[in-house]
């Protein structure tokens, strides 16, 4: 077990704690650079496909894990971020002026659909987060002139200085240096002030309002961040992806982002890692499951998301803390062997006392 | 006349999703929790009596009680193993919960029933009624009398009825309904099988008009938009809201270009979360610090 003994109060704020963690972190981004050297093609695509499912979780797990605030809408930033990169792209933009613009004007229409719900809480943005990724998807497909429609949107390549960014390496470094830098990003906003204010409304957000926070500017300075960085993943997606079409954006995707943020744990950045690379893998794990059961079972349409429900559920009634949270209490375990007590982690349970009138 | 006929066909198909937003409402001001799978147990009630009625050939009548009895079963299931432990539970994890239950429920009824369209076999099926130029199709009829029957039935059961009191009262503060000796848990899950019901009586009404096949769950969620708009935590509020949204639909069906029909109920969603986001029937208040 390790004591830290603080001798600045700017301390609390280090983006690493000790050199224990410097260490480790160092050795994992040495591992991030050379993973091209021992992985084949289709290993380094599905990681890169990680890596672009965790720059969506950052911002998905500022809004939910850090702020408190539901979106079951996020495949619509997805898709904004995706077909505006592609737009601009189109108009023959260079590649990272259109990538930094998608994620403005994601961000930009993120805020502005926060605004109209936050006068009421929880379930109200959820329903309107779902409300608008049904109206982004319907306008997708009928707004041909821009997104193509049904028939969908081919992606142009991206070039950086002449050089083809498409290539899987190139493409692999591209959304590896993107999400580290989300990554601090994220971490950076979480120390600063703002990022405090969202933690606070997470907790309560009577005590935040009576410490003089701004609620209604909190909530919709989070929704924007989250839905800029998600809009920033859609852009590496389409690339991903390479031809755009509506029915990549549905609710499925969705909830897909959501699963990852809850599984991995929310309220950890770490969580975002951990939910990437099992939402990564799932499909796989999935298709492997197909072939290893019998064919009456495993050839069930619509199994996928099935198997996705039951694990969102199962992780939310047995450990919903995610998979980060049962490290730590896997570690705690060890750290404090013989001491070790259950009830460290019990759940707070909250009693109803409606604000209902009637 | 045109016009008559859009009303009535608003009107029939607003009282389903008013049927759904019932369900919604009822679990919400019971448990505070929002049920999204409302949808789903509509659908799965549908595809129950398409078992008892189209595949066992039991009579229309049996077959429908039987749906509402297996329904109500599987509420109270549902309540025991998925929602009993999350009591207490921030409502967000309830919330997620209950979007993975709609995915394993689709995930089922297209594993047992097939993804194919069925129709329900319902004796007064592909009947008209004609008033003048008005052509009324019974079954339309039937989806509307049935609202008016249910709603009248649940209205007598709240206002009069122990059981419904002490719904009403386990919903507006848990502990101290608790403490005056409501057993709040069994409150619970009678309260899970009454909104089952509700969402099977819907499911039957609607299935001999649409076709059912596992995703039709999904009109759940203009149900709920529904249900925003009468106000969360109105049983009358969500009838109006269904009926509302109906009405909505069918114009913008008509009088917009394709497309816009199915954003419509989303549209009207949003504009009344930015007018009035409390609701026709306002039953809440915001905290005030």
């Amino acid at each position: 077990m390790r004591y830290l003994k603080k001798t600045r109060y700017l301390q609390d704020i280090n983006l690493f704690k000790h050199n224990g963690q410097r260490f480790w972190y160092g050795l994992l981004l040495l591992v991030m650079c050379l993973a091209p050297l021992g992985l084949d093609r289709f290993l380094l695509g599905e990681l890169s496909l990680v890596y672009i499912y965790a720059i969506a979780g950052v911002g998905l797990m500022l809004l939910v894990g850090y702020s408190g605030q539901v979106s079951l809408g996020h495949a619509a930033f997805l898709a904004i971020g995706a077909y505006a990169h592609a737009y601009f792209l189109n108009l023959g933009w260079p590649f990272p002026l259109s990538l930094f613009t998608s994620m403005l004007l994601t961000g930009l229409i993120g805020g502005l659909v926060a605004i109209p719900v936050l006068r009421m809480s929880g379930i109200y943005l959820a329903v309107a987060t779902l409300a608008f990724a049904v109206i982004v998807e319907q306008t997708l497909t009928h707004w041909e002139s821009v997104t193509g429609g049904f028939r969908g949107m081919l992606v142009p390549k991206p070039e950086f200085f002449s050089a083809d960014l498409n290539a899987y390496i190139p493409f692999y470094y591209l959304c590896g240096g993107v999400l580290i830098l989300v990554m601090l990003a994220g971490l950076n906003l979480l120390r600063s002030p703002t990022g405090r204010a969202m933690v606070a409304v997470r907790d309560s957000e009577t005590s935040a309002q009576s410490m003089g926070i701004n609620l209604a500017r909190t909530k919709s300075t989070a929704f924007a961040i989250s839905a800029g960085f998600t809009g920033l993943a859609g852009g590496l997606f389409a690339h991903k992806i390479g031809y755009l079409a509506p029915d990549a954006f549905t609710l499925l995707t969705s909830i897909q982002l959501l699963l990852m943020v809850v599984v991995g744990g929310l309220g950890s950045m770490h969580g975002v890692i951990y939910g990437a690379i099992f939402i990564g893998l799932l499909p796989s794990g999935i298709a492997v499951f197909r072939d290893a059961v019998p064919p009456s079972i495993g050839q069930i349409p619509g199994l996928e998301p099935g198997v996705f429900g039951l694990i969102l559920v199962l992780f939310l009634i047995y450990e919903p803390l995610g998979i980060y949270g049962r490290w730590q209490k896997i570690r705690l375990y060890f750290e404090e062997f013989p001491l070790y007590r259950r009830s460290t982690y019990k759940r707070q349970k909250t009693y109803l006392r409606t604000e209902r009138l009637r | 006349m045109d016009l008559l006929q859009l009303i009535v066909s608003g009107v029939s198909q607003g009282c389903v999703y008013g049927l759904i937003a019932l369900g919604f409402v009822l679990i919400y001001k019971a448990t505070e929790m929002v049920n999204f799978a409302q949808g789903d147990l509509m659908m799965l009630g549908a595809y129950v009596a398409v078992t008892f009625i189209n595949i066992l050939g039991w009579p229309f009548g049996w077959g429908l009680l039987a749906t509402l009895a297996v329904m109500a079963l599987v509420g109270v299931v549902l309540e025991r193993l998925l929602f009993r432990p999350m009591l207490g539970e921030p409502h967000f994890a309830v919330l997620m919960l209950t979007i993975g239950l709609g995915f394993i429920l689709r995930a089922f009824a297209g594993a047992v029933w097939g993804n194919e369209p069925q129709a329900l076999h319902a004796p007064y099926a592909g009947q008209v009624l004609r008033v003048g130029e008005l052509v009324i199709g019974y079954e339309n009829l039937v989806i509307v009398l049935g609202t008016v029957l249910l709603c009248t039935l649940l209205y007598l059961f709240f206002r009069f009825t122990r059981l419904g009191i002490a719904m009403q009262a386990a919903s507006q503060n848990q502990l101290a309904a608790f403490y005056v000796g409501i057993p709040v848990k069994r409150i619970f899950s009678l309260v899970w099988a009454l909104s089952a019901l509700v969402a099977a009586f819907a499911g039957v009404l609607t299935a001999p008009v649409s076709m059912i096949d596992p995703l039709i769950g999904f009109v759940g969620i203009k149900a709920f938009a529904a249900a925003i708009v009468g106000g969360f935590g109105s049983l009358p509020g969500a009838i109006l809201g269904g009926l509302l949204v109906g009405l909505v639909e069918q114009f913008a069906g008509l009088y917009l270009p394709p497309g816009y029909a199915d954003m419509s109920a989303y549209v009207l969603l949003l504009v009344m979360l930015m007018i009035r986001p409390e609701g026709l029937f306002a039953s809440m208040q915001q905290k005030k610090v």
